[in-house]
């Protein structure tokens, strides 16, 4: 394990074995690719590297899910709003790419401007035509959408369902929003056709396992920090406030705060998701944005294991690797499955697989635990409320 | 006023009679002839005439059965094998008959005779049809006919129409006299729409000043008529989205608001109570056409039926395990809300399904200038009802009783000999089964998809989060008040800018009041 940082010291045996996996994914993925000659039987094909790299884009979105949902008891419904923000930044970036090749061969604007009529390019779009300003706003933006709309609700204290509900709102209205060809970043079609990324071709063999290896690379920073987020004085304090509030508050700490810095660090890493997927899925348009995207995601959590990190990754990994089989072999038979998924794996592993894992063979490791939500019909109760 | 104005033209349509004799005579005689530009004119001078066989005669001529006699131009009709004499109808016989011929410009003239004939039609519509038409037209040869039929029409609707379409025409004569010009243009003003407003503006250049001032006048005042009407009917728009509204979200302020269940299954109960209106339409159509006027009121109990079972089941099945942990229960439910998306579109296909409108629900009708439809104004009727009738079983009733002494305090409900689970199962059912039945009213707007649910869910959360959970007239005030807000910010920023705004509203309006409009008072302390 090497020399024992405090760093390191701070990553339990799962997350080793995380770190390990995600390490030999980096070797073998462009070792079989890259290494081998295309008739080989073991040769893995280009496509398949950038499905992976999707599954580990999807991991990174669940990664950032987990912190608020599983640390903060933030239930996100809105995370693909972060996510979809951050893939329109790199799509922006990779569509000034495109340069003067489009259909129509204008120099400066993407095809979609030249049929709309634009005259010149909106004023959001400017600078990026510079991957260092288009990777500045793949986390300014939803940084920034996060600490607006999370100051706002966690001072004014909209937790549990209500934020849920908003956060809802918000993603389908950004959903409405981008569906506008008005808003000049391409309406229904979204951005597409891309040709270059820092000046390589996109399509190529190298640059895929490149995106799959930076997307590795993110995934395995993102849990880094996500990691000594949750182990820090900071994340007990998080964890204090996710399972009683008031408490805290009354202890003299100011929960909002700590609630909102998780929502931020969480939706930056999802815009970083966003932007990875962005250029490997080759397109980003407004459905990304769509609610059940969002909820979607929260399953991945869910199956993995809440409040364990590793498992939120496992979890975005294992249902899309299903997702995959399933709409490849039976494809009416997916949203029965991902229904079963989600009504099954609340019932009967509410704690997912890797917390069930823990609980099982992990003996007194198993340090995460999750007490049960806070529960709202006694409050309901005591309010007196109903009709 | 009206009543003036048709005093007015009786006024002015008195002397029309009186002259009518000669000019008929005139038509007639010119109908007799060789020369197409002659038959032009007959045919103008016979349909302004009023005269009561015009219409006989001039069908007759399009059909090629007019004929004359060139010894004294009299004019027969052939009917059938015999002949009539033309003016009187009476039976008559001749020998030496030409036939009156026609080419494409007296076939024309023939098409315009028609329009103005039917001004004397005895069927309503049709006067009144003919009456706009002469509105628009303003054709000044239409004046004598449109006097003649002002002196006998008696149906005031029609009346106003056809003085409309006199002034119409005296103000496209620009040598009627000018007190007659300026009753026109109030008689126009009445009018209130936009075909009055056009022909007001092209009297901008008009060389008197008093005929001028008074265009204004009426333009000014047909715009305020015009925005007036718009606004109200952009409320009345807003009420219909309200009720829809209201509609979708009333089953989840019974299920969310009253039982603090998220459920995510929700928009698919609506799905399921249209697909029952089909099913029930389907069946009709197959054994009982003749009950087809009643397949909604069929519907209706059977939607809430089918979607009250499927929510018992899924509180069984799922939802009591999961009591206490809200944001599991979402997950759960959306779960469940995608197995019965895919079921329904397994067993009917993804396509849209048609569901029919039974008579009462089509078409529209005015007031005071506004258009309204009747299958709006009777979903508007529709939730409203729903919501009362539920309010009533919620208040008055033994079961409405037991469902807030349990959501009020459970142990002690529990304690008094209620089954709370078999409440909890009930309630759960009703707020489904109403969803249900709001079904059956949107299966009247929407497409009957698969879909249909998904569109409801996201807007019926807002709403009842926005009203005030727990808070049925919460709910009832905020479906309305969205749906009105909607509508009136509609014609400034677009349909979509204007929902987008409202979310954002509706996101900080919670910030403020994280409990909604109408909160319930009470301790609001964290459990």
């Amino acid at each position: 394990m090497g020399p024992r940082t405090p760093l390191l010291a701070r990553i339990d045996l799962k997350g080793w074995i995380f770190l390990g996996a995600l390490a030999a994914a980096c070797l073998i993925v462009p070792l079989l690719n890259l290494g081998l000659p295309e008739g080989s039987p073991l040769h893995l094909p280009t496509y398949l590297v950038s499905l992976f790299g999707k599954y580990l884009a999807f991991a990174l979105l669940a990664l950032s899910l987990d912190l608020v949902w599983g640390y903060c008891g933030i239930l996100s419904l809105g995370h693909g709003a972060f996510f979809g923000l951050g893939g329109y930044a790199m799509g922006m970036y990779l569509m000034r790419q495109i340069g003067p090749r489009g259909v129509y061969g204008d120099p400066v604007l993407p095809d979609f401007m030249v049929f709309l009529n634009y005259k010149e390019l909106p004023w959001y779009w400017l600078g990026f035509d510079h991957f260092g300003v288009a990777a500045v706003m793949v986390l300014a933006v939803p940084g920034l959408l996060a600490f607006v709309f999370g100051w706002l609700a966690f001072r004014s204290r909209v937790t549990g369902v209500y934020l849920s509900i908003i956060t809802q709102a918000m993603t389908f209205a950004l959903m409405l929003a981008f569906f506008r060809n008005d808003m000049g970043l391409g309406g229904n079609n979204g951005l597409t056709d891309f040709k270059d990324i820092l000046g390589l071709p996109v399509q190529a063999q190298g640059v895929r396992v490149a995106l799959f290896l930076a997307t590795a690379l993110a995934l395995a920073i993102s849990y880094l920090i996500a990691r000594l987020m949750t182990v820090s004085a900071y994340g007990k304090i998080l964890i204090a406030v996710r399972d009683a509030e008031s408490r805290t508050r009354f202890l003299g700490y100011r929960p909002e705060h700590f609630k909102t810095l998780a929502f931020v660090v969480s939706a930056m890493m999802a815009g970083v998701a966003g932007a990875l997927y962005v250029p490997q899925v080759g397109i980003i348009n407004p459905s990304e944005f769509a609610p059940t995207n969002s909820i979607e995601a929260v399953i991945w959590v869910a199956v993995g294991g809440r409040g364990t990190l590793v498992g939120a990754a496992l979890g975005a990994i294992l249902v899309n690797y299903a997702k995959t089989l399933l709409t490849g072999a039976l494809p009416d038979a997916w949203l029965f499955a991902l229904g079963a998924l989600f009504i099954l794996v609340t019932l009967f592993m509410p704690k997912g697989i890797v917390g069930t894992a823990i609980e099982r063979f992990g003996g007194r490791r198993a340090a995460a635990k999750l007490p049960p939500e806070p529960d709202i019909a006694p409050k309901l109760a005591e309010e007196g409320r109903g009709l | 006023m009206i009543r003036l104005l048709a005093f007015l033209c009786l006024l002015l349509a008195g002397p029309a009679p009186a002259q009518a004799q000669s000019p008929v005579d005139a038509a007639y005689a010119r109908l007799a002839s060789d020369s197409y530009a002659d038959i032009e004119a007959g045919i103008a001078g016979l349909a302004a005439s009023g005269d009561p066989r015009a219409g006989a005669v001039i069908a007759g001529l399009a059909d090629g059965r007019l004929h004359y006699r060139p010894a004294d131009k009299a004019l027969f009709l052939r009917e059938g094998t015999g002949l009539v004499e033309a003016r009187t109808g009476a039976p008559a016989s001749a020998e030496g008959l030409k036939p009156v011929r026609a080419n494409n410009k007296v076939r024309r003239a023939l098409e315009a005779a028609t329009g103005t004939l039917n001004l004397t039609s005895p069927d309503l519509g049709k006067r009144r049809e003919a009456a706009e038409a002469v509105f628009k037209a303003r054709d000044a040869a239409a004046l004598p006919a449109l006097d003649a039929a002002l002196v006998w029409e008696t149906d005031p609707g029609i009346r106003r129409v056809l003085s409309e379409a006199r002034a119409a025409v005296i103000l496209g004569r620009a040598t009627a006299p000018e007190p007659e010009r300026l009753a026109a243009i109030q008689a126009i003003a009445g009018r209130a729409d936009s075909d009055a407003l056009g022909l007001l503006r092209g009297l901008a250049a008009d060389p008197s000043e008093a005929v001028k001032a008074a265009a204004n006048r009426g333009i000014s005042s047909i715009e305020t008529r015009l925005a007036l009407i718009g606004a109200a009917q952009n409320v009345w728009y807003g009420i219909s989205l309200g009720s829809v509204l209201l509609l979708a979200a009333i089953g989840l302020a019974i299920t969310f608001g009253v039982m603090g269940i998220i459920n995510m299954a929700h928009g698919e109960m609506v799905m399921l109570g249209a697909y029952t209106t089909f099913l029930v339409q389907d069946a009709i159509r197959a054994r009982a056409p003749g009950l087809f006027e009643w397949s909604l009121a069929i519907s209706i109990p059977a939607a809430f039926l089918v979607a009250g079972a499927v929510g018992v089941a899924i509180e069984r099945g799922i939802i009591r395990y999961l009591y206490g942990r809200p944001l599991e229960t979402l997950l759960a439910t959306f779960g469940v809300s995608l197995v019965l998306q895919q079921g329904v579109r397994s067993i009917f296909g993804p396509t849209n399904r048609e569901v029919g409108a039974p008579g009462f629900m089509t078409g529209a009708f005015d007031l005071f200038g506004m258009s309204l439809t009747w299958g709006r104004l009777w979903i508007v009727v529709f939730s409203l009802a729903v919501f009362l009738g539920l309010l009533f079983v919620l208040r008055r009733t033994s079961f409405g009783l037991k469902t807030r002494a349990v959501t009020q305090n459970r142990r002690m409900a529990a304690a008094m000999g209620i089954r709370t689970p078999w409440v909890d199962a009930m309630t759960f059912g009703l707020g489904s089964g109403i969803a249900g039945v709001a079904g059956v009213a949107l299966s009247q707007i929407d497409n009957v998809s698969p879909n249909l649910g998904q569109g409801y869910i996201i807007d019926s959360f807002l709403v009842v989060v926005f009203g005030g959970v727990g808070n049925l007239w919460g709910t009832l005030v905020a479906a309305l008040t969205l749906g009105v807000a909607n509508k009136l910010f509609e014609p400034y920023f677009g349909a979509v800018l204007a929902k987008i705004g409202l979310l954002i509203f509706i996101i900080l309006f919670i910030q403020k009041r994280p409990r909604g409009l109408f909160a319930l008072k009470g301790r609001a302390v964290e459990s």
